[in-house]
């Protein structure tokens, strides 16, 4: 690869880190997994002067329930959360999304919190953040703040991180004791962004939806939360006819493109169909 | 599958057909092969290539001021710089002409503009930034249709009496006998389907190193080529360097598959800035060079008509093709046929009379038209032909297997006169059709089809038929040339004193097996182990000429070459062993490696005897030694077929569908070491399913090009390439000396259709007839939607 000239910085701590970015400012990129930055570098379409490369900073690739959330460290790469038995466990979304994104060379690399900063309306990891009301935890010399996943990201390729401020965890709610979710994909091959992918996730409390998430991939300008859909589950009893009105309200909520993966009325059928098997495929196979 | 054998056995004598395993693998596998970009030589530059971001502008002006001004940089040359030297336009493979660096206008995205010469690569990338081009966008052109419509811009404005953007009319076949068939017709059923533009994309892009000799005046010039003989001469030609002065290098090469067969820009601007600045200058292209200006394949709108009696027999074809030729014609074919050799699109059928009407249009896209794994556009051919015979069947109610079958050229009509004249060797496919048949279980599988039609399943079922025939091996000299150059191939051989040998040969392998399966050749032919041969190719000094490799056609002549010349030096071998076990050469018989004499078979004298007394004690008047050489002109092409099916599983809410089943039948005459053969094929499938399911070149409505990486051009990986079983059937060409016939491309030219087939296949009962490639589940989608129901 031939990129334009950059100075890399490697910190070893995350006060280093975070001096360097309140020095540089927009002319510094955070450089974690490198799936998504280092093409873009490649093929000169970014061009950043400063890179932080923040692997070597300790304490940053930790999963782990606490406080009534989990912990997704900055370093936790894609392959760590396919394996983590406690993700496996208690967050089958995930779980499911894991497996999906790209290939195993790919994900050994990328990060799950780089794929949120990255913030591309076709990554897979926004659309389940959606589904499970997760947030990310943004620190910076002046402090740290929370913020709410829906309120991250801001559209394509833009999160409302400052460019001071590093990602330094995500966190997300924990399920509860009755749960189930999954994650569908529609790729044309192994590898592929989604053309359509769908997050689910239920709560339920003796058979009745206590809190329900549907997060859309590929089918606008950011990852979409399906929220009229999601509203009308909670509260009721999981049915056909649950399912296909909620499904029909998810499609409702995409605004897909039509592009050379397929027409805009097909992806977002494909919305309604996955919506439902999701649901489907959810209500089969609870945690509880 | 086969099994890997090293050596004869009491079971398996001799060499032929045996899966010996690849000599070549040993290098390749420790990663001591020897590619372009492992060539270093001492003082080398670095070349980048500037690109166009229009499809077709007006260049107003070129400032490389800033770029020359850059430390490092060692010249920026541009088309002005290079029409000072006549360089700045070329030949193409097809006898027209193409820009080396663009001087008057831009012709498509990604067309090279300027290139900057460095002392390293990234010095050379920062250059590219600083050239400053003030380009004057015009309308782009970006159909064949349009392209052909009045008042479309005009292309190619730079070539005198070029008027509009077609490129040429050619037709095949009797039009008048084909308006008769259809006349007499009971149906008459067409398809209009468009194969789009793919790409070959081999693993390593292009490249080379060129290093003029500033004192001597010689041009060494490593190059990614798979005919390096031919690119020699269109050197001498286009650059007017002395032809002995040029020495192309084909080193190791990472995959061809007909992209490697033309003449680069940035061969020639590197070749051009070696000479000037008298340094070595290495170019090597990255991947959105390769897929956004070179060679493409296919890119033909298609329609056929297909006229039958009552009772299913096929009586004529009538075919008319548009071909998107890019901005330049620059197919790498016979330059007798102005479409290839698309006009073999009457297929494995007997097919009384057809007519074929084909026309070529500029367009603002790269040029190209290879033949990516394709005997010259003879995959457009047989995917028309295999994907209207099942259009047919369901017409008419008929099975597409049963549709085959009665309409095939029987065994006793071979050799076997087309109707738009190609004289097929020698076949026999009914048996590929029934073992098929057979291997896929085909009529419990149309039982589960029909169960889950009337169940109204989600998940429908299908069966795709593809009996497929080729033409391959160019060619015979009559009919084949290049550029004039006939299609002829040869093979040099030379025995050493300790019985070991070197075989040299024309053509040049990219992963094809040659040095073993050659090697395999002389040691049926002499009894050499092919461990003791070594295979040579791709350095024109030191190997014979010939055209290359690529359209199957290495076996089918520098093959028979190779067998040719060893019978002429086991008639040598044969003298020589008469002298020494003083008798007639008629009272020798040779058997396996050796002569012995008639009735007295312990009087023996093996062929690595023979060969050390060719050089110690050679009878007086005969020359020493134990070499030759043969130059072979094939009477015809060779005519493998094949039956590919595939089942295929459609989900039929979205649209998504698996192959869960292929079967493949392949008959290529003789196979000289099944196990690479088999990798042909498994490879062929791989890439016809590619084709089939994902990939296309493809355009918006400004000519942007949005395919140009490996994100957006798809590749299949293992996860989703279904399991192949593969099966064979042998009908020997009659012609070539060993049976053998190509097999390099069978399954690329064949599956496709058969992958198409079965996903139409799967949802023809809700209306759908066609579905063009790439089939993604949004087209399925759309087909299921759109239908009549
Ligand atoms: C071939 C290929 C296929 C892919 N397919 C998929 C897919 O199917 N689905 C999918 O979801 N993704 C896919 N990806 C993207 C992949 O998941 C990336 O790894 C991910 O999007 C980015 O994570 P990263 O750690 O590599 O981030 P990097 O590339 O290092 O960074 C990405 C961006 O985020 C910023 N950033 C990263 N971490 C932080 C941080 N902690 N704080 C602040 N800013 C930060 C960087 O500055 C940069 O702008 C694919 C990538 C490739 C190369």
């Amino acid at each position: 690869m031939f990129p334009s000239q950059f100075t890399y910085h490697a910190p070893a701590t995350l006060g280093e880190a975070l001096a360097l970015l309140a020095e540089h400012g927009d002319d510094a990129k955070v450089l974690a997994g490198g799936q998504s930055l280092i093409p873009l570098m490649k093929l000169r379409f970014a061009a950043p002067p400063i890179i932080v490369d923040i692997n070597r900073i300790p304490g940053l690739d930790t999963i782990a329930e606490e406080g009534g959330s989990l912990r997704v460290g900055a370093l936790v790469r894609n392959r760590a959360i396919e394996r983590s038995d406690v993700i496996t466990s208690r967050y089958p979304t995930m779980a499911a999304a894991a497996p999906m994104i790209s290939d195993p060379v790919v994900r050994n690399q990328g990060t799950f919190v780089g794929s949120l900063c990255h913030a591309d309306p076709q990554g897979d990891w926004g659309s389940v953040m959606l589904a499970l009301d997760g947030s990310v935890v943004a620190r910076s010399v002046a402090g740290e703040r929370v913020i709410p996943i829906g309120e991250f990201l801001d559209g394509p390729f833009t999160s409302t991180l400052r460019a001071d401020e590093l990602a330094v965890e995500a966190r997300v709610p924990d399920p509860g004791s009755e749960f189930a979710g999954t994650y569908l994909k529609l790729e044309r091959k192994v590898g592929d962004f989604a053309t359509v992918g769908v997050a689910v996730f239920l709560a339920t409390s003796g058979g009745t939806v206590t809190k329900a998430g549907i997060g859309l991939t590929g089918v606008g300008a950011t990852n979409i939360k399906a929220t009229a859909a999601e509203q009308a589950l909670v509260g009721g009893t999981v049915s056909d006819a649950l399912i296909e009105e909620a499904a029909r309200l998810a499609a409702e909520a995409a605004d897909p493109r039509t592009d050379i993966r397929g027409s805009a009325d097909y992806k977002r059928d494909v919305v309604r169909v996955y919506v439902a098997r999701g649901l489907r495929a959810a209500a089969a196979t609870p945690v509880a | 599958m086969t099994t890997v054998e090293t050596a004869p056995s009491a079971e398996h004598p001799g060499w032929m057909g045996k899966s010996v395993p690849r000599i070549e693998d040993a290098r390749f596998i420790a990663g001591r092969g020897n590619y372009v970009e492992d060539v270093v030589l001492p003082n080398m530059l670095h070349m980048a290539i500037l690109r166009s971001p229009y499809a077709h502008a007006r260049i107003v002006s070129i400032d490389s001021s800033a770029a020359m001004a850059l430390p490092g940089v060692v010249a920026v040359v541009t088309g002005a710089l290079l029409a000072e030297h006549k360089l700045a336009w070329m030949p193409t493979l097809s006898g027209d002409t193409q820009a080396v660096l663009a001087t008057d206008k831009v012709r498509f995205q990604g067309q090279e503009v300027a290139c900057v010469v460095a002392e390293d690569r990234y010095v050379a990338h920062d250059a590219l930034e600083l050239i400053v081009v003030d380009y004057e966008p015009l309308p782009a052109v970006v159909t064949p249709q349009a392209a052909l419509e009045d008042g479309a811009p005009l292309i190619r404005d730079d070539k005198d009496g070029q008027v509009d953007n077609r490129v040429y009319h050619w037709e095949a076949g009797d039009a008048a006998a084909t308006e008769a068939a259809f006349a007499g017709a009971d149906r008459v059923v067409s398809l209009t389907t468009f194969y789009p533009r793919s790409h070959p994309a081999p693993l390593e892009c292009c490249g080379c190193v060129a290093d003029v000799n500033p004192a001597s005046g010689k041009a060494t010039i490593w190059m990614t080529s798979q005919a390096p003989h031919a690119i020699r001469t269109v050197f001498a030609l286009v650059a007017g360097l002395p032809e002995q002065n040029i020495q192309i290098i084909s080193p190791d090469i990472g995959g061809g598959f007909g992209n490697k067969v033309p003449v680069y820009p940035g061969y020639v601007v590197a070749t051009a800035a070696s000479l000037l600045i008298g340094r070595p200058v290495k170019w090597i292209e990255d991947r959105t060079g390769n897929l956004i200006s070179t060679g493409f394949a296919r890119d033909f709108h298609m329609t056929g008509e297909l006229a039958l009696d009552g009772a299913g027999k096929m009586l004529g074809l009538r075919v008319k093709m548009l071909s998107d030729q890019g901005y330049a014609y620059a197919d790498a074919q016979p330059s007798k046929f102005r479409a290839g050799l698309f006009h073999m699109v009457t297929g494995s059928y007997d097919l009384p009379a057809a007519h074929v009407v084909t026309d070529g249009a500029y367009t603002n896209k790269a040029p190209g038209g290879v033949a990516y794994r394709c005997s010259f556009r003879i995959t457009e051919a047989s995917y028309l032909i295999e994907r209207l015979v099942d259009v047919a069947a369901v017409e008419i109610g008929m099975d597409p297997a049963e549709l085959r079958r009665m309409n095939f050229v029987q065994p006793d009509q071979f050799p076997y006169r087309s109707a738009t004249g190609f004289v097929y060797d020698s076949g026999d496919y009914a048996p590929a059709l029934d073992l098929a048949l057979e291997q896929v279980g085909y009529a419990e599988v149309r039982a589960e089809q029909q169960a889950r039609r009337a169940a109204g399943a989600t998940k429908q079922l299908g069966i795709g038929i593809a009996s497929m025939t080729e033409a391959l091996g160019a060619g015979p000299s009559r009919d084949y040339d290049i550029l004039g150059i006939k299609m002829f191939d040869s093979a040099e051989l030379r025995v050493h004193p300790t019985g070991k040998a070197i075989l040299k040969l024309g053509v040049r392998h990219q992963g094809q097996g040659h040095e073993t399966t050659f090697a395999q050749i002389v040691a049926h032919e002499l009894g050499i182990p092919p461990q003791d041969i070594v295979v040579q190719e791709g350095d024109t000094d030191n190997t014979p000429y010939g055209l290359g490799t690529y359209a199957s056609r290495s076996t089918p002549t520098a093959g028979a070459a190779a067998a040719l010349v060893a019978r002429t030096l086991r008639e040598k071998a044969r003298k020589i062993a008469a002298y020494l076990l003083e008798v007639a050469e008629e009272d020798l018989e040779w058997e396996a490696d050796r002569f012995s004499v008639k009735g007295a078979p312990e009087k023996v004298k093996t062929i690595q005897e023979i060969a050390f007394a060719a050089y110690t004690n050679h009878p007086q008047g005969m020359d020493a030694g134990l070499e030759g050489v043969k130059y072979y002109d094939p009477p015809n092409l060779t005519f493998p077929f094949a039956t590919y099916i595939v089942v295929a599983e459609v989900d039929v809410a979205t649209g998504e569908w698996t192959p869960v089943k292929v079967v493949a039948v392949d008959d290529c005459g003789v196979r000289i070491n099944p196990m690479i053969v088999e990798g042909q094929i498994m490879g062929g499938l791989t890439e016809g399913y590619a084709m089939a399911a994902m990939q296309q070149i493809a355009f918006d409505e400004d000519g942007n090009c949005i395919g140009s990486n490996f994100m957006d051009y798809l590749i299949p990986t293992a996860m989703e390439t279904p399991h192949f079983d593969l099966f064979d059937t042998c009908t020997p060409s009659p012609h070539h000396p060993l049976g053998c016939k190509g097999v390099g491309e069978s399954a690329t030219v064949g599956s496709p259709a058969a992958f198409v087939n079965a996903v139409v296949d799967a949802v023809s009962h809700l209306g759908v007839r066609n579905i063009d490639m790439p089939v993604l589940s949004s087209r399925v989608w759309e087909a299921i939607h759109a239908a009549p129901g």
